[in-house]
């Protein structure tokens, strides 16, 4: 089953030309079509287009292209609804974007293209990126492979599910406060966050512009590191992407972890922590210990007050950022006899209740009187939190937690109490508030029902090869990536 | 009880460079409607703005010319409201880090606020933000161009120092010169590229306390604004006098009816929530940069002006051309520092040289197949004689060598032939005759042929002789001394 395989199984193959790019894709658009209706991972996706794609890798191929060059020759990415990929709809999850279809390519998209990757399909996710459980999609919610009864996690659900069922071979979503990590973590999957600016954001529709990046979900660490390697790099387009140059990621994979020095935060260990993710934790813990790491308490005193700061300053860049969503030039209208009577209408029915609940708390944060109460302190307060984390790095490689605080909850548990579910996110929004670089890879599984839970590994800034090499050692010890959930053993 | 008007006024101008703001699309007037677009102009979603360093240069540019200082780290913010020309619907604007602040405008103004006819309003800021789109108005619906969407926007914003509607308009014309001269902006009225919002409150004369502030927003000319300030003015103070509270608020300046009408008070006033836009990095200019900036400030006009007064000893008329048109002064300066009498080499370029250009514009306007979009097709530039020979001209009247009237032929000559006026006086025989013997005969004749004017003049009538120094200027072409021909007319009739 071709759909199964990972990235560097699959170029291994295609080099030595045992398979074809096509077969490979129509593998991925079987299993879309046999499990995809319960999945529901996928809004769209044009067949054709991608067997057109891969017709070409395989040709590229035959012609001599190497896997050297064209890291993802041939290989079949599919990418959160939230990137532009050009002449395909974009519309977040949302209905205010109508038919909309973007008349232009992402960067990154440009870069996977560059590198040979078959882009196709539009995933599913919770609308504009608001949300960590997929239920906010205005074309309905995703549900997990482990089981379709619970949530995959968000708010790149369609991300992780796509690659948790075998449906592709990896994807992309996007990380505003753990939107990767998290859905990685409850499918099963590998998810990455880069450090801000590592990946350019031009073309990624935005939430919160000073926390969003484009990470990959992936079923190893090996494929995180060489999708990374594509994606990232300076984009003169994007003013607040870095200049710094890529490394080969994968070839920090393999070393030997021994004497490195792991934090563990000791504000992470809270009440709401579920006994399973606990002891899953606390056992990965034993293994890196194992592989010869050194694991050092540490302390992020600011970590409280994380939620509250990211729900300010995520909300009020939003309710600047989804401005543009007015009816005017592009998605869908509602009219009106002026033009306020318009923009009322058309937002009013064309954003979901979670987003207009986050425009209106933004709103406010900004507003002339509460500015400075809010805003202005919240902003204090991440540069705390960012100081917390710089702080602990100097005495640390990178640091260990749990990504989520439980494993999968069913869909429609939570979806009636908003506060609940932001302080799930209590473990990855630091992250972003801070800037530095996250990962998720599976460290076990609820024992009833069974359901996957994420190890997350937090790393300095443009410090992603040391945390993949983390990552990578913690997994060869371990066999947890290699399961397959129901819908993708089929 | 006296009242006296407080001005301040915010000038929005359009900046020169040939991109936008955020993006790479033409910063061009005139093109078809959306055809000067892209995804970064048009907000669609996902894409992100790229700031334009020219327009950040001239703005710090401004900053310089308008004595202002630069500091050193400056930030973009997102100014949010709703309206359908705006992509984004927020604008990125400079709210509380511009890149330029505290300087002033120095200018030529008679009038209250004024010492020695000169005036100086201080300059609160210059920022830079984007300029946004146009919407036109049909019976059924509206259409919108975003071409001048995200055009680059400065605006420079006064301190409340302007006293009258007169000292307004002398500013705005003060500043437009500044920045048309240092190349910041074209600044044509016509082309939408300066617009104006005048904040305006009475109070009685003596006291400090501002007035209500009353915004006229959006207006396009300076005449406009002087005539909205003349009917401003008189209504606020005349409310006052009745015993009207005035209000903060928002007013509309009618042209047609030459009325100012309200249109929202402060309660309904916007909140733009203004926050740092996070899609941008701070800028923060280095030594090298602010000194590659500094670099192209220009003499600013009224400097000039009084430089070449001073320098030159040039009457402040001529002074005044100079600093309106730079390259005529230019070319002024690059002949008059070698010429003993600088006077006369400015009444050359300004009555003879300046006027023979406009004629010839005028001439090749009028010809059939001009293309009228080929402004500025005869200049300095496309004339056939190097300046220096102004200087030889001159050089020549000033040594009594030809006659001020021959000197008219030599110029005549020299501009449609690019000859020099040596060569031009030898070819056309035009060296004064300062020979006596030569003048005695044409003045014999000249008397023999008009005895009236000789029997007038010997009857009294002294201007009769002019008539007479005629003939004779004409007998010998124009080439005798007429200081010398009125010494011996004047000895031969009295005699």
């Amino acid at each position: 089953m071709l759909n199964q395989l990972t990235i560097s199984e699959l170029t291994a193959k295609l080099a030595k030309r045992e398979v074809s790019s096509r077969a490979a894709t129509q593998a991925c658009l079987d299993q879309i079509a046999r499990v995809d209706g319960q999945v529901h991972a996928f809004l769209n996706h044009d067949a054709a287009d991608a067997l057109a794609q891969a017709d070409a890798a395989d040709k590229a191929i035959a012609a001599g292209a190497t896997h050297a060059q064209q890291p993802l020759l041939g290989v079949p990415i599919a990418v959160k609804d939230v990137i532009a990929v050009k002449g395909q709809p974009l519309t977040c999850g949302s209905k205010i974007l109508g038919k909309f279809i973007s008349p232009y390519d992402a960067t990154v998209t440009e870069k996977l293209r560059a590198a040979g990757a078959i882009v196709f399909g539009r995933l599913n996710m919770d609308e504009f990126a608001m949300g960590s459980s997929t239920e906010n999609s205005a074309f309905g919610v995703t549900r997990n492979p482990w089981d379709t009864a619970r949530i995959p996690g968000g708010s790149s659900g369609g991300s992780a599910a796509a690659v948790a069922a075998d449906e592709c071979i990896a994807t992309l979503g996007s990380d505003t406060g753990g939107s990767v990590r998290q859905p990685a973590a409850n499918c099963g999957c590998v998810g990455l966050k880069p450090t801000y600016g590592r990946v350019s954001r031009y073309g990624l529709v935005a939430f919160a512009s000073s926390l969003d990046q484009i990470g990959p979900l992936t079923k190893d660490v090996r494929d995180a590191a060489t999708m990374l390697k594509v994606i990232s790099g300076h984009d003169q387009r994007d003013s607040t992407s870095l200049p710094e140059a890529v490394p080969d990621f994968s070839a920090s994979l393999g070393h030997s972890i021994k004497g490195m020095k792991l934090g563990l935060p000791k504000e992470y260990m809270i009440g709401g922590l579920d006994p399973e993710v606990k002891l899953a934790v606390e056992a990965a813990v034993a293994q890196l210990t194992k592989l010869g790491a050194e694991i050092v308490e540490i302390s992020l005193p600011h970590t409280d007050y994380a939620v509250a700061t990211y729900y300010i300053i995520a909300t009020a860049e939003a309710s600047a950022n989804l401005a543009r969503f007015d009816g005017i030039r592009y998605g869908a209208r509602v009219d009106g006899a002026d033009p306020i009577e318009l923009y009322s209408k058309t937002r009013g029915a064309g954003f979901g209740a979670e987003v207009k609940r986050r425009i209106i708390l933004g709103t406010y944060v900004l507003s002339s009187g509460y500015h400075d109460a809010y805003y202005l302190r919240a902003q204090k307060v991440r540069t705390l939190i960012r100081q917390d984390f710089l702080k602990a790095f100097e005495q640390v490689d990178a640091i260990v937690a749990p990504t989520t605080p439980t494993a999968a909850f069913k869909i429609g548990e939570k979806s009636e109490d908003p506060l609940q579910l932001y302080l799930g996110d209590i473990f990855t929004l630091s992250c972003n508030l801070a800037g530095i670089c996250g990962i998720s890879v599976p460290c076990g599984f609820t024992k009833s029902p069974k359901l996957p839970i994420g190890l997350q590994l937090l790393g300095r800034p443009m410090g992603e090869a040391t945390l993949l090499r983390v990552a990578h050692a913690y997994e060869q010890g371990t066999g947890w990536h290699q399961e397959k959930s129901p819908l993708a053993r089929g | 009880m006296e009242y006296e008007a407080v001005i301040g006024l915010e000038t929005h101008v359009q900046l020169k460079t040939k991109s936008k703001m955020w993006c790479g699309c033409a910063n061009q007037y005139g093109a078809e409607p959306n055809t000067n677009v892209c995804p970064v102009c048009l907000g669609l979603p996902g894409v992100l703005p790229v700031p334009n360093d020219e327009a950040l240069r001239l703005t710090v540019l401004t900053g310089f010319l308008l004595n202002c200082e630069i500091p050193r780290f400056a930030k973009f913010d997102r100014k949010s409201y709703f309206y359908p020309d705006m992509p984004k619907n927020y604008q990125i604007t400079q709210y509380d880090k511009p890149s330029t602040a505290n300087g002033f405008v120095e200018f030529e103004f008679n009038g209250s606020g004024s010492t020695d006819g000169r005036s100086r309003v201080r300059i609160t800021r210059a920022h830079l933000e984007e300029d946004v789109g146009k919407s036109t108005h049909f019976e059924r619906n509206s259409g919108l161009d975003f071409n001048r969407a995200g055009v680059p926007l400065m605006e420079i914003v006064s301190e409340p120092d302007i006293t009258s509607a007169d000292m307004a308009y002398e500013y705005l014309n003060a500043l437009k010169e500044i920045l048309v001269q240092g190349g910041v902006s074209d600044c044509d009225m016509e082309k939408g590229q300066v617009r104006c919002d005048v904040n305006v409150s009475v109070r009685p004369v003596g006291t400090k306390e501002l007035g209500a502030k009353i915004e006229i927003k959006n207006m396009n000319s300076f005449s406009g604004v002087r005539r909205a300030l003349d009917y401003e003015i008189p209504r606020q103070i005349e409310a006052v006098k009745r015993g009207e509270k005035l209000i903060q608020s928002t007013r509309r300046w009618d042209d047609v009816a030459g009325i100012t009408e309200q249109m929202r008070t402060k309660e309904d006033a916007h909140d733009y929530r203004y926050f740092p836009d996070p899609d941008l990095m701070p800028s923060a200019p280095d030594e090298a940069w602010i000194a590659s900036v500094k670099s192209r400030v220009v003499e600013l006009p009224e400097a000039r002006k009084q430089r070449l007064m001073r320098e030159y000893q040039l009457p402040a008329g001529d002074a005044e051309v100079f600093k309106s048109n730079v390259e005529l002064g230019n070319y002024f300066e690059g002949i008059a520092k070698q010429a003993k009498n600088p006077k006369a080499v400015a009444n050359w370029v300004i009555n003879n040289l300046q006027a023979r250009i406009a004629e010839v514009s005028m001439f090749m306007m009028v010809e059939p197949g001009f293309n009228q979009t080929q402004m500025g097709f005869f200049g300095l530039d496309d004339l056939k004689f190097k300046p220096e020979a102004i200087l030889e001209l001159v050089n020549l009247v000033e040594s009594k060598a030809i006659s001020h009237s021959a000197a008219q032929q030599v110029f005549a000559e020299m501009f449609d032939t690019g000859k020099s006026p040596a060569l031009i006086v030898q070819e056309k025989g035009l060296a004064q005759v300062s020979d006596t013997g030569a003048i005695e005969k044409f003045c014999d004749e000249a008397i023999a042929a008009n005895p009236n004017p000789v029997a007038d003049y010997k009857a009294g009538k002294l201007a009769a002789l002019n008539s007479l120094k005629g003939q004779v200027m004409k007998l010998s072409k124009g080439k005798a001394n007429p200081a010398l021909v009125g010494e011996i007319l004047e000895r031969k009739l009295k005699s």
